[in-house]
């Protein structure tokens, strides 16, 4: 079982969590040429080792997080929430 | 190699089994080939036996890092079954079947196929409509299959809990020509006749440079040494992305996932078929039982990237569950072994397999759930793609220009989220 340090839940089993995706993907202009959205949407870096990754606090706050998680050894380094504007107040709050 | 047959079985019954020789060489590689394979398990194997049989190309080497049977060849479920329904897959996956049946006899090994009917339960109205659709398009390509009412499938298979109130079960949908193979046999017969027609197999043999000359690749560097080959094929299946980075191409349409395997001790005969049982999307559960009596079983991927080969508890608790909801004799039997194999879970949850933006390079990759079944046709058109350097019409769309085309091979319509091509 993998545990997630939620910031607004405290540390809970990943199976509250539904897993989101790459966080590192930043989703081009609307207007940009087709070729960029293919990549954005098709396309991924498959990192073995760490990476920025999404989870979805569904059975608890309901909030998007994005985490650093190591896709060999499961380790997670680094929890906080996907709005900058709530990653800024977390951090406030600390 | 000895030829497995009545007579020798008979001699060498008489001398003390002293008559047989190893069953593939362990040579050192040559510095170069005409073509080189990247990964020895069954897809690499497969692609290896059918250049040197269908093509005539001896002078091959299929690199392997790990040994023989030690990757996903020895970490599935050992189903096969063509019940596919988008144009180029049920073609695939048919051909793929037909090559099972005659399997053995075309390896000279025994690979033990037992076509036992491959049964999926109908818990809806609607998932018998879009069954029924499914299984009359596969007709159309020569698949075969057929629809049980609850009173023929009581008969068949009385043990089932028939009092789901949740997900009541009204039939079955089934493919009586699908069934179950020996898994390491596959490998090791697909190695043993590669080596038979001239392949060189070389174990702990780990590709760990890709050095690229004017649009070609010059050679690899491998834990043995650096090897060159006229034409290289990647079919490394979960570790896809990696090689595709060593070799600078950039992302491709794929994320590693983990997929587990169950297997309980042994007990009588209890279950003739691969039973399915997926009500509505809500779970995903296979079983079947092996040769040895096991029952072996398995479900839904672990739900988040990963690259490790091993397991989490909360799907080991939900196969469990599936388990009991549909089988609830099994309820005493303890597990013996679960692992976890890593897939290369593709945009679409089709496989690649295609020329790539370097002109020496053959892609064979993305086989989601898909990949044990795959192997013999997987071979057979990879062989085909390198040999002729174009694909095969059956093949056509199975590049990885489709998602840009619009042509999303996407069996179950649920978009690109690698982890839901289940």
């Amino acid at each position: 079982m993998i545990r997630i340090k939620c910031p607004y839940c405290g540390e809970r089993d990943h199976s509250e969590f539904s897993y989101g995706g790459d966080a590192s993907i930043v989703y081009p202009s609307l207007d940009a040429p087709q070729k960029d959205w293919v990549k954005a949407i098709f396309f991924r870096e498959n990192i073995r080792g760490v990476q920025k990754e999404t989870w979805h606090h569904l059975n608890g706050c309901r909030m998007w997080l994005e985490v650093e998680r190591s896709t060999i050894t499961h380790k997670i380094t680094s929890v906080k929430p996907c709005h900058p504007e709530l990653q800024k107040i977390v951090e406030l709050k600390k | 190699m000895t030829k497995f047959n009545a007579w020798n079985v008979f001699k060498n019954g008489l001398n003390g089994q002293t008559g047989w020789s190893r069953q593939w060489r362990d040579p050192e590689p040559k510095s170069s080939y005409d073509v080189v394979i990247v990964g020895g398990g069954l897809h690499g194997l497969a692609t290896a036996y059918y250049l040197a049989k269908n093509h005539n190309i001896n002078n091959i080497a299929v690199l392997e890092k790990g040994w023989i049977g030690g990757g996903n060849a020895g970490r599935n479920t050992t189903i096969v079954r063509s019940n596919y329904m988008m144009p180029g897959n049920r073609e695939f996956y048919e051909h793929s079947l037909k090559l099972w049946e005659n399997l053995s006899h075309d390896l000279n090994y025994n690979v033990m196929f037992s076509q036992r009917a491959h049964v999926v339960l109908i818990h809806s109205p609607a998932s018998l409509d879009a069954y029924a659709r499914r299984y009359n398009t596969m007709k159309l390509t020569g698949s075969d299959g057929e629809l049980w009412d609850l009173k023929t499938l009581k008969k068949k298979i009385p043990h089932l809990n028939y009092d789901n109130v949740r997900f009541p079960i009204l039939g079955a949908i089934v493919q009586p020509r699908a069934g179950n193979a020996r898994h390491d046999s596959a490998a090791w017969g697909y190695a043993r006749a590669a080596d038979s027609l001239g392949v060189d197999i070389l174990q702990n043999c780990e590709v760990t440079g890709v050095s690229r000359k004017n649009g070609t690749i010059e050679s690899l560097q491998t834990s043995r040494g650096i090897i060159k080959g006229k034409k290289i094929g990647f079919a490394v299946a979960g570790h896809t992305s990696l090689l595709w980075q060593m070799a600078e191409l950039g992302n491709l349409p794929i994320e590693s996932h983990k997929l587990q395997a169950f297997v309980t001790e042994s007990i009588k005969p209890l279950l003739d078929c691969v039973l399915i049982y997926g009500p509505g999307g809500a779970a995903h559960f296979y079983i079947s039982q092996s040769d040895k009596g096991s029952m072996v079983f398995g479900g839904e991927l672990d739900w988040y990237k990963s690259y490790a080969q091993r397991g989490n508890l909360p799907t080991v608790k939900e196969n469990g569950e599936c388990a009991m909801a549909i089988m609830p004799c099994l309820g005493r039997l303890r597990l013996l072994r679960h692992w976890a194999g890593v897939m290369d879970m593709s945009m679409d949850g089709s496989f690649f397999m295609c020329k790539t933006p370097i002109s020496n390079l053959y892609l064979n990759a993305g086989w989601n759930y898909g990949g044990f079944k795959a192997s013999p046709a997987s071979g057979w058109y990879f062989a085909d793609l390198i040999a002729n350097e174009r694909p095969h019409k059956i093949i056509e769309n199975h590049n990885l220009e489709r998602f840009e085309k619009g042509i999303n091979l996407d069996e179950r319509g649920i978009g690109p989220d690698p982890k839901m091509h289940g």
